[in-house]
């Protein structure tokens, strides 16, 4: 399966050039649960590694690696998580394509940075959580 | 999702979840999710569209208050 043209490629190798540490993508798939989603999402996750070498891929099954996706707070499938010299807390539910496709090509290479671009006073505030926040962000390909 | 993201990898307090909501009707259900992009945090605070850095961090700290 290719889902990527050469097209898309061509501009992810581009944007690529920003990429600096190695950066993995944990899949999460399970077959029985959504089977074409999570060959499509295997898929276009493998594409997009394939254009750097700094890009890794593991994937893992929801129901047998639970102490996994249970450490990464993964409960649904497909999911991908963007993981730099540390876990940031990227995740992907869902196949990226259209907007979040982008999106997931910003989370490497902010993962592969480490470095955010937010104002200082985000910056500051954010220091200062009191507790975990999780920030859920529903959106469609177009 | 910029901003989810990028306050994410600024702290490790933040998880940033992308969730493609024709693929999870559950989800988008459970959230009444009418419009895109909808943005909840911690199941505490909601909102439709794009807000500037300021009010989605205000939105963040509502969301994280006591």
């Amino acid at each position: 399966m290719v889902l990527l043209s050469a097209e898309n490629v061509s501009q992810v190798r581009d944007l690529f050039q920003a990429l600096r540490d190695p950066v993995k993508l944990v899949v999460f798939s399970q077959s029985l649960a959504a089977a074409e989603l999570c060959a499509r999402n295997e898929s276009l996750v493998r594409e997009v590694a394939a254009t750097s070498e700094l890009i890794s891929v593991e994937v893992l099954n929801l129901a047998i690696d639970r102490e996994r996706a249970e450490a990464y707070g993964v409960t649904e499938v497909p999911a991908i998580v963007v993981e730099g010299a540390r876990d940031y807390g990227l995740r992907f539910y869902g196949v990226p394509t259209g907007y979040e496709f982008s999106n997931l090509i910003d989370a490497i290479i902010l993962a592969s940075t480490g470095e955010p671009t937010l104002s200082d006073a985000t910056t500051t505030a954010l220091a200062g959580l009191p507790r975990d926040v999780e920030i859920k962000v529903f959106s469609t390909p177009t | 999702m910029r901003l989810a993201q990028h306050m994410a990898v600024a702290s490790d307090k933040v998880r940033a979840t992308a969730i493609e909501a024709n693929e999870f009707p559950d989800l988008s259900r459970a959230y009444r999710v009418a419009a895109v992009p909808k943005i909840v945090i911690n199941d505490r605070v909601e909102f439709e569209g794009a807000l500037p850095e300021a009010q989605f961090l205000a939105a963040v700290l509502e969301a994280a208050a006591e």
